[in-house]
């Protein structure tokens, strides 16, 4: 427990800089700087896949990076092997009907490395969107990321029935929430209504 | 030796020894939760948590009305718990809405937050009690729970489902004789915590049944993402409040409560714990806080956010763990995604790995002790 106090104290001063920005910045509303901190790590990213990842936003103590489906996994490795972020605190599906495809948004973590705690890593990535939909059985696919994040496992089950998001290489792609005969539109599309709403 | 047997008798197969139990979804502890284990003998060979009895769609629910109305639904996973689980939502809705909260509604957020995670606690440790056939445990957190209880409704108007938080503040400000009162209670409680090592926590049968099952190591809880009380009890200092201080918690003094052995024991011990430091931190906030001042900043009507596309994604520590709160705005009254992140779903994915090898009879010791509250999971 020591050895981890100290740790903190000595990224506490390292994050002293990027924190102490934005309460200064206020006045100065004109250029909107990118805190230090989280540029160094999206930048990390930026030079080994430039044109496989998108910087979607850069905010203090928040980042967003989307990814190409055939990409997700590459970039999902290197994030927990040179980053050092080891876990995932949630997956969410969202989606977007205008676009023809849902969104999966995997939020990262890091318990290990303290000058990671305040971060939450947002990587995103999209499948296209059917219609009408047969869970497993159409092209809203994704490789599933739980031999990167072993703790996705039930996050991606729930994505699946939720939004019908079958993740390829999952080892157990079943219902966990929603009943066994629930025959209905996966629930969470945004075309499946709640009556008399 | 021959390897004939005797007339008569036969090798059983090992898919014939092997017997699937259904605990749940009506056991009286487990919650509206199935357990589907696979026994061999007296040992749990295999294990499926089938977690969604009480799925009521709060996700689905949030995207048909706006960041106001969305607050008395949010609130019901965890009705123990409930000023907890609407502060991330009621954090990221602030974001989005560009709310500022003034400073002594941080602090009632905190005192409120804290008195929440005792009231959850003392319920999870009276069921806890119950588990393991200790009534007395099961009486004295659930008698002392109504000091906190009273409090909540002195300060909210409610005894449970508090609809507390909102984005801006809080609903209400403090009733006059608030601070004497919370002190009074507190202080007593306090001592008589105490007390609950005497008949619980150093009792010769708890720590025999509790002690080294369900070990999880410090490398398993990293890598199966758990949080809170299982995080801690395995070695790894995480508290988002000293991590990642939200409103007033920077200012607060507390210690957080990590044990090393990763077993039922630690994981029950961690909550004991951590109501401890929960009363300091009321008592602190109540001496911090100013004694005067606005507790909410006014919404306009259907506050809407202001960018077409935004994401946000803001945690708080609750009674149980990490608890996250994904929001996606477009421009409308309504959020376009609401997603909780909740502890007991993620530290559901423990269970199957620490029942696998155990005996049946510990498998309330383990499944209780992950914190887990079924109706939490299933949103």
């Amino acid at each position: 427990m020591s050895s981890d106090k100290e740790k903190t104290e000595t990224t506490e001063k390292k994050e002293a800089p990027p924190a102490e920005k934005p309460k200064a910045a206020p006045p100065a509303k004109e250029e909107p700087k990118l805190p230090e901190f989280e540029k160094g790590i999206v930048d990390k990213i930026t030079q080994k896949f430039a044109d496989k990842t998108e910087v979607v936003t850069v905010k203090e103590n928040r980042i967003a990076i989307k990814a190409k489906k055939e990409d997700v996994k590459e970039v999902a490795e290197f994030i927990r092997d040179e980053l050092n972020f080891d876990h995932a605190e949630s997956v969410s599906g969202v989606d977007y009907p205008e676009d023809k495809e849902i969104e999966v948004v995997y939020h990262l973590g890091s318990y290990l490395d303290p000058s990671l705690s305040k971060q939450i890593l947002a990587l995103s990535t999209r499948a296209p969107r059917e219609d009408t939909p047969n869970p497993g059985n159409d092209s809203t696919r994704l490789p599933s990321l739980r031999d990167v994040f072993y703790s996705v496992e039930f996050h991606e089950r729930e994505c699946f029935e939720m939004l019908g998001v079958y993740f390829e290489g999952h080892p157990d792609n079943r219902r966990l929430l929603l009943p066994e005969d629930w025959a209905d539109l996966p629930p969470l599309r945004r075309d499946f209504a709640i009556k008399g709403r | 030796m021959s390897n004939q047997l005797p007339p008569g008798l036969a090798i059983e197969k090992a898919d014939e020894r092997i017997m699937t139990l259904n605990v749940g979804p009506q056991h009286p502890g487990s919650g509206h939760m199935r357990i589907i284990v696979q026994i061999d003998g007296d040992y749990i060979v295999n294990c499926d948590p089938d977690p969604g009895y009480v799925h009521r769609g709060e996700e689905k629910m949030a995207e048909y009305r706006n960041y106001i109305l969305n607050i008395p639904h949010l609130e019901r996973p965890v009705i123990h718990d409930s000023c907890n689980v609407l502060y991330p939502y009621c954090l990221g809705a602030e974001e989005i809405l560009g709310v500022e909260v003034p400073e002594r509604a941080k602090y009632v957020r905190a005192i409120a937050s804290e008195l929440n995670k005792c009231i959850y606690i003392q319920y999870w440790l009276a069921i806890y009690g119950i588990f393991l056939g200790h009534s007395t445990m099961f009486m004295w957190p659930a008698g002392d729970r109504e000091l906190f209880i009273d409090l909540m409704e002195k300060m909210t108007g409610a005894r449970v489902t508090h609809s507390y938080f909102i984005p801006g503040g809080v609903r209400n400000d403090l009733p006059a004789n608030f601070e004497d009162v919370c002190l009074r209670q507190v202080n007593y409680f306090e001592k008589r915590i105490k007390e609950y090592a005497d008949v619980f926590y150093d009792n010769p049968i708890l720590i025999s049944r509790t002690e080294k099952t369900g070990v999880l190591s410090r490398q398993d809880a990293i890598r199966f993402g758990t949080t809170g009380s299982v995080l801690r009890a395995s070695g790894v200092d995480f508290d988002l409040r000293k991590r990642e201080p939200y409103d007033a918690y920077e200012e607060l003094d507390f210690e957080t409560p990590v044990l090393k052995d990763g077993d039922s024991y630690a994981r029950s011990k961690i909550p004991w714990l951590d109501m401890m430091e929960s009363c300091r931190i009321i008592k602190d906030a109540l001496a911090k806080m100013p004694k005067s001042g606005s507790v909410r900043t006014k919404l306009k009507p259907n506050p809407k956010g202001k960018l077409d596309h935004e994401e946000v994604y803001r945690r708080v520590e609750s009674g149980r763990g990490s608890l996250g709160c994904h929001i996606v705005s477009n421009k409308k009254p309504e959020p376009y995604r609401v997603k909780l992140s909740v502890p007991s779903f993620r530290n559901l994915i423990c269970l199957p790995n620490l029942l696998r090898g155990e005996k049946l009879g510990n498998m309330p010791a383990v499944y209780w002790s992950l914190n887990y509250w079924p109706v939490e999971a299933d949103r």
